[in-house]
């Protein structure tokens, strides 16, 4: 889809120094603390408990501060001197196969950096309040620090062997972490159907690294960015498709976008951690991070901007009719993630957006799970938006930071997501004005279901259950609540002189300028209307009648068929699970009947001759002895005839 | 040479006889006894042949079978014996218990 502009190759990588160094230690330290936590915790219970919570909180913290330190020292450098590797060991060689445990640390790398571990160690302090209660507390911080642990190898690898090992790292992760609380039926369902569909994508992804060895012989970034160019289209093209395959699956993306729902099921601080703000976002890191390919298949980048743009409209449309909170926002997740695909599959021109994007919808979607998750606490884990309302007196913390993120998601202007989102837009529309269209109807979408979502959880009358007594909650769960409010609100200000575009150059390369059909201050105009539309809509709605208790039945096709995740489970359930039943009840049919049988026909012979030979044995001497004389009679007849002949 | 002829005739009656002996007698003890006869129709062939060629190792031979009938007779009348008293009978056809 975009022409030219071909990114700059990952060429000559200084090798580490300085705080550099301690590259690795980023990662050891929630290593370490996931190992400590789950050996140490299942040895010793009683002693974890009291400072289990302290220590897993700490590790990400450290690791945030030595990424801050690596991403001033980077930014003291020349542009050119931006690509730093630490070889640690040499991880797999087998034959041609020469893969080493190798770290990056570029400025893709470092702002991933900065997100997890910052994101990641507001949302560890979050659960030390949350999770406080959980007589499983110090296992759940060791899976906690193993996500980000698997998360960081997974963005800090050189080569495509170190990132499958922590892509599957966070699938492990976050499997566990969706079926925590194992002993609710659905939890554990949830976290199998979310395991069993990443296998699909991770399918594609093993596919895209093996064919990327057997036509550059090496699964490095460096050496496949610098040959990328004379493989032909064609090799590109089927390695961007299968990479897309494994971004679909760990992004929730169309049509692997099924399990992102269910995974609702974890504790609130997971869905806003893993299921939100990083690794979800992982499929869009990696087709940013592999745009050395993408950049030579226009093909499977056109593929990406369909998925994308279905996704994102998608996902909104499922949001506008859940009545559970964080499914509402689990289908919000599915769209803006939607939006940054969008701006990655638009090549280097969307690259830096899709990143920007990225980070903003860290800052503002996990405020507004952890502000969900504040809501829950105080209405004895309710989930049922329809049992809310008029929650702003009672929580007022925890409702101001909720309307931060709700502002910026919808992109009220001066607010983060107004900047990112706008741009996705924007270059959208320069590419193609269909999916720049589809685009814009996302964002008066998403304008409909986050109010809707706001006027049922904080305004209106009251329709709480019986006993519940909504609170604020403890200082320990809105600290994080208010600096990722704050974050929210400023984080637009990456955008402020190109600095992000500029940041990302030595990535994602420099883009060609096109002119847009329309002037941007237009498609800004056009993009508030649009949202103003949404959140209008929403009000004449929601906020003008009474929201009834129970969720009424009567109602179109489109909320039907929306409340039901627009049968993406019904579809599944037709075409491959049912299939796939009916195979499994046959095989094992065949298997009695055809297997079985044939050997059962074997011993029946066999104890039939037994039957009828055994009458031999019929117990006197005589016709022993019979059988001999004339068994020897036989070996001499034989001998005869072979000496007379 | 043809001296040995009538001792290889008489040892193959001898044989003959007791073969069909033990196939058509039921009483246990002349069964037994026609063992004998062609453990003793061998020892005679045995016999004639070592003494055709000459070679003392058919007459070893012999001993053997004698000693090793010995023993089969001090075994075998035991275990007939044995038979009668708990059966009262020598019959070889009533011992068929052993069947399938």
């Amino acid at each position: 889809m975009a022409e030219g502009g071909h990114s700059v190759p990952l060429v000559d990588p200084t090798s580490a120094d300085g705080v550099f160094s301690l590259m690795w230690l980023v990662i050891a330290l929630p290593a370490a603390g996931a190992a400590v936590l789950l050996i140490g915790g299942a040895l010793a219970p009683r002693a974890f408990a009291s400072f289990g919570h302290l220590l897993g909180t700490l590790m990400p913290i450290g690791s945030f501060a030595l990424s801050l330190a690596m991403f001033l020292q980077l930014q003291g450098r020349d542009e050119a001197d931006r690509q730093v590797v630490q070889h640690l060991w040499t991880f797999i060689r087998v034959g041609e196969l020469d893969a080493g445990f190798d770290l990056l640390y570029d400025p893709l790398t470092a702002l991933f950096l900065l997100l997890i571990t910052g994101v990641g160690s507001l949302i560890h302090v979050y659960s030390i309040g949350y999770m406080e209660h959980d007589p499983r507390r110090v296992r759940f911080f060791g899976y906690l620090n193993l996500f980000v642990a698997a998360m960081l190898v997974l963005i800090m690898s050189e080569n495509y062997i170190g990132l499958f090992l922590g892509w599957e790292g966070v699938g492990l992760a976050s499997y566990l972490l969706i079926g925590f609380w194992q002993h609710k039926h659905s939890a554990a369902a949830a976290a199998k159907k979310a395991f069993v569909i990443n296998r699909v994508g991770d399918m594609g992804l093993s596919t895209a690294i093996m064919l990327a060895f057997v036509t550059f012989g090496s699964v490095s970034f460096t050496t496949i960015s610098a040959g990328a160019g004379e493989a032909g289209e064609k090799t590109m093209t089927a390695m961007g498709l299968l990479l897309l395959l494994g971004a679909c699956g760990k992004s929730a993306q169309v049509p692997l976008q099924a399990w992102l729902l269910d995974a609702m099921e974890g504790p609130t601080p997971v869905s806003a951690l893993i299921h939100a703000a990083t690794m979800v976002t992982a499929g869009v890191y990696l087709v940013v991070r592999s745009n050395f390919v993408f950049d030579y298949a226009p093909n499977a980048q056109t593929v990406v901007v369909i998925v994308a743009t279905v996704t994102l409209l998608w996902g909104a449309v499922i949001g506008c009719a859940k009545d559970d909170i964080k499914k509402a926002l689990a289908g919000s997740t599915m769209s803006q993630i939607g939006y940054m695909m969008l701006g990655a599959g638009l090549g280097p021109a969307g690259y830096a957006f899709a990143i920007f994007h990225l980070l903003t919808h860290g800052f503002f979607k996990a405020n507004m799970f952890l502000g969900a998750g504040s809501v829950m606490h105080g209405m004895d884990d309710d989930v049922d938006m329809r049992h809310y309302g008029a929650l702003r007196k009672a929580m007022p913390i925890t409702f101001i930071t909720f309307a931060m993120g709700y502002l910026a998601i919808i992109g009220f202007p001066g607010f983060s997501g107004f900047w990112s989102k706008d741009k996705i837009i924007e270059t959208a529309l320069a590419e193609n004005w269909i999916v720049g269209v589809c685009a814009l109807l996302g964002a008066g979408v998403t304008g409909f279901y986050m109010t809707r979502l706001m006027i049922m959880t904080f305004f209106g009358e009251k329709r709480w259950e019986k006993d519940v007594h909504p609170h604020e909650s403890p200082s320990v769960m809105t600290f994080p609540l208010i600096v990722l409010a704050a974050l929210s609100v400023v984080s637009g200000v990456l955008l402020l002189g190109g600095w992000i575009e500029h940041w990302l150059e030595p990535v994602t390369g420099v883009p060609d300028h096109h002119e847009p059909p329309i002037p941007a201050l237009a498609v800004t105009g056009l993009a508030v209307l649009v949202v103003a539309a949404g959140v209008a809509l929403a009000v004449a709605l929601v906020a003008r009648r009474p929201v009834p208790r129970e969720a009424p039945t009567e109602v179109s096709f489109a909320t039907r068929a929306a409340r039901a995740d627009i049968y993406g489970d019904a579809f599944n359930d037709q075409v491959i699970v049912e299939p796939g039943r009916a195979l499994t009840t046959g095989l094992v049919r065949m298997d009695r009947s055809v297997v079985d049988g044939t050997f059962r026909a074997g011993v029946v012979l066999v104890g039939g001759i037994g039957a009828l030979t055994r009458r031999a044995q019929n117990g006197y001497v005589r016709s022993y002895a019979l059988s001999v004389l004339g068994g020897v009679l036989l070996v001499v007849l034989a001998l005869l005839a072979v000496n007379l002949a | 040479m043809d001296s040995v002829t009538p001792f290889i005739v008489l040892s193959s009656i001898l044989f003959t006889i007791g073969a069909i002996g033990v196939l058509t007698r039921r009483n246990a003890i002349v069964v037994f006894m026609c063992v004998e006869l062609m453990l003793n129709a061998c020892n005679l062939a045995l016999v004639a042949f070592a003494h055709q060629y000459g070679n003392l190792d058919g007459q070893i031979a012999a001993f053997f079978v004698m000693v090793v009938a010995a023993a089969e007779v001090v075994v075998g009348l035991a275990i007939i014996m044995t038979i009668f008293r708990t059966r009262r009978s020598a019959s070889v056809d009533d011992a068929s218990l052993l069947k399938y």
